[in-house]
């Protein structure tokens, strides 16, 4: 296990996951394990490193083996660090039939990096994935928790051109997702 | 106009909060169920109803609820899979979105109807924006009393969640959605035991799609007998349709099943026709893992019969000329639609999202999805299309989930009605490759690819 004393969740997202470990009965707290780690991420500019990992394995009490498993089997983990705009460009049939390879192109020309990279200021990844369950808003791309639906490239030039989406990191969640129990 | 009983008051403003919900007969199924009837006799009038499972696989819901174990003691669990991720399929997140309180309401008289004291909702975690809505949706039950300890009174007590999942598609087949819940990876587990015998925690367990849960309400509602007039047939009530691709309207649309697919398509009240008017070149009906037909096939059956929105006349046919309902994940394509282009979409899909299990998923579809890539990029061979054809024939039946099964019929589908598309391309590349074509695969290393054909 790496030393992990430097890692330190605020005290809002300790009790953001205490009351996520309530939702399952005693002795199951494991089940938390893939919220936890919604939350070491966005915690923890978007990515999970082996540190934040075995601090969650600490956190849950299990082994960090059953942490590592987990986070490098969902497509949403980041176990690499990634820009501040994670953008995520859905490319399955619909969206690809309307259109989704000329807005990844064009993010591409934009941005001057490829599917998965991070410009060097660090303040954006391109990332494609498979589909969003927004077909019938295609193309569409997914930015933390938001959709941008039925996208053109003008909009695309109006999103990058943004300066509050690199403002700080795009997060799936924050601490007003969940209701408290 | 069909008959609408789950999307009835979507266009009312403020649906999406309780106030108005309630005051359009919202959580009188609660009220009916937990004051008036025995768990069981619900499960019965789900039995008459005909209700079938909406996510995809269409088992009897009824006969699906009276196979969950009650041995003393033990709890039973209700997860709704909210997992939606099958190319194609958006209605669950239209539902989540704009009628939360129908999917909270068919929880708890479900979750009553099974005896279930805690439920989750397992929602995929993309959907983050919804986990917000649901959350609040169901803090306005607690808060209203539909939740919680002696619901209405009654000695029945419910606790519900909503648990985000992290980017699996394989987490929608229902053990594999257990073992993500458990907190572990998501992969299918060997059945038997089924999960109503041994699943949550070991414990007997109902997964069922958001829609079907829905559909709960209205059958509780009007009764068994009602609901079971609705549709045609076996395939009674309404079904949520995702239609996407080359139409005018794209969209989530209730339909009576029983309407014809060339209504679907062309009438104004649902799709409104091809995009630019072009022609109809072929259609997935039911999500991407359901056989993609040309035209001809999915507007009449091989006999020459209308084709109709129903699981039966879907799949009339068999694979040969028929494909299945499935999730009700409609994708159009007008007649520049490469097909063979469209095919490497769903296959890099399903070589991304297998779990790795079984060999043949794991192997097969990455193979798949190599050939393919191969014939895009002009290097292919005829004998490249028979390889392809005979890897998802090993595929087929061969693994522990439905995954491996989903990824073959969509190649097995290409091949059998647009072979000579697939020649063509083979044959002359650079003329397909001139249709609108960018290519995107950084996983792959082309030459490496190449080398291990």
């Amino acid at each position: 296990m790496t030393d992990t004393t430097d890692i330190k969740f605020s005290d809002e997202s300790m009790a953001l996951i205490n009351n996520l470990i309530k939702r399952y009965p005693e002795g199951k707290h494991k089940s938390a394990l893939l919220p936890v780690l919604h939350i070491a991420q966005a915690e923890f500019d978007g990515w999970l490193s082996v540190p934040v990992m075995d601090k969650v394995a600490d956190i849950l009490n299990i082994q960090p083996i059953e942490v590592y498993e987990v986070a490098s089997f969902y497509s949403m983990y980041n176990l690499k660090p990634v820009g501040k705009c994670l953008i995520e460009v859905c490319r399955t049939s619909s969206c690809w039939l309307r259109g989704a390879n000329d807005i990844v192109a064009h993010i591409e020309k934009r941005l001057g990096i490829k599917d998965g990279e991070t410009t060097a200021d660090g303040k954006f990844t391109l990332k494609t994935v498979e589909c969003l369950g927004s077909c019938g808003t295609a193309p569409m791309l997914q930015i933390g928790e938001q959709f941008y639906e039925n996208l053109t490239l003008e909009k695309v030039d109006e999103l990058i051109n943004n300066p509050q989406l690199v403002a700080k990191h795009s997060t799936y969640l924050d601490h007003t997702t969940f209701r408290k129990n | 106009m069909g008959r609408k009983v789950l999307l009835e008051h979507i266009n009312e403003a403020g649906i999406q909060g309780y106030d108005v919900y309630r005051s359009k007969g919202g959580y009188a199924s609660v009220e009916k169920a937990l004051k008036t009837m025995a768990p069981d006799a619900i499960v019965e009038e789900v039995k008459k109803s005909g209700l079938r499972g909406r996510g995809g696989a269409g088992f009897p819901t009824g006969m699906k609820w009276s196979f969950l174990a009650k041995p003393e003691g033990v709890p039973r669990y209700l997860v709704c899979n909210a997992d939606e991720s099958e190319p194609g399929t958006f209605k669950d997140r239209y539902l989540m979105e704009h009628i939360p309180h129908l999917l909270i309401e068919g929880m708890i008289t479900s979750s009553f109807a099974l005896g279930a004291n805690t439920s989750y909702i397992y929602i995929r975690g993309e959907y983050f924006y919804l986990v917000r809505i649901l959350e609040k949706a169901i803090a306005e039950a607690y808060a209203n009393g539909w939740l919680g300890k002696n619901i209405l009174g009654t000695d029945y007590s419910l606790d519900l969640y909503v648990h985000p999942g992290a980017g699996a598609y394989i987490c929608g087949e229902e053990t594999a959605l257990i073992e993500s819940l458990e907190g572990k990876r998501g992969n299918p587990r060997i059945k038997p035991p089924f999960p109503a015998i041994a699943g949550l925690y070991g414990c007997p367990t109902v997964v069922n799609n958001v829609e079907t849960i829905a559909a709960v309400v209205p059958v509780v509602n009007m009764g068994g007998d009602e609901y079971a007039k609705i549709g045609l047939g076996r395939s009674a009530g309404t079904k949520l349709i995702s239609a996407s691709g080359h139409i005018k309207k794209p969209g989530v649309y209730e339909i009576e099943m029983g309407i014809t697919v060339e209504e679907f398509i062309y009438s104004d009240e649902y799709c409104g026709g091809i995009l630019n008017d072009k022609k109809l070149k072929a259609v997935v009906a039911g999500g991407s893992s359901v056989p993609v037909l040309p035209a001809d096939l999915i507007l009449k059956t091989a006999n020459g019969e209308p084709r109709l929105m129903t699981y039966e006349s879907l799949a009339d046919g068999g694979f040969a000329t028929g494909t299945m309902l499935g999730s009700g994940g409609f994708i159009v394509m007008d007649e520049s639609t490469s097909i063979v282009q469209n095919l490497h979409t769903f296959a890099r899909f399903y070589h991304h999202e297998s779990c790795g299990q079984c060999s043949p998923c794991r192997e097969g579809t990455g193979w798949m999805e190599k050939i393919l890539h191969k014939i895009l990029d002009g290097h292919g061979t005829l004998e490249d299309i028979d390889l392809l054809w005979d890897i998802q024939r090993k595929i087929e039946g061969n693994t522990i989930c439905p995954l491996g099964d989903a990824a073959a019929w969509p190649v097995a589908s290409a091949i059998r009605h647009f072979r000579s598309e697939f020649e063509d391309f083979v044959k002359n590349p650079t003329a397909h490759r001139e249709v609108k074509y960018y290519f995107h695969c950084n996983n792959l290393d082309t030459a490496a690819s190449y080398s291990s054909l």
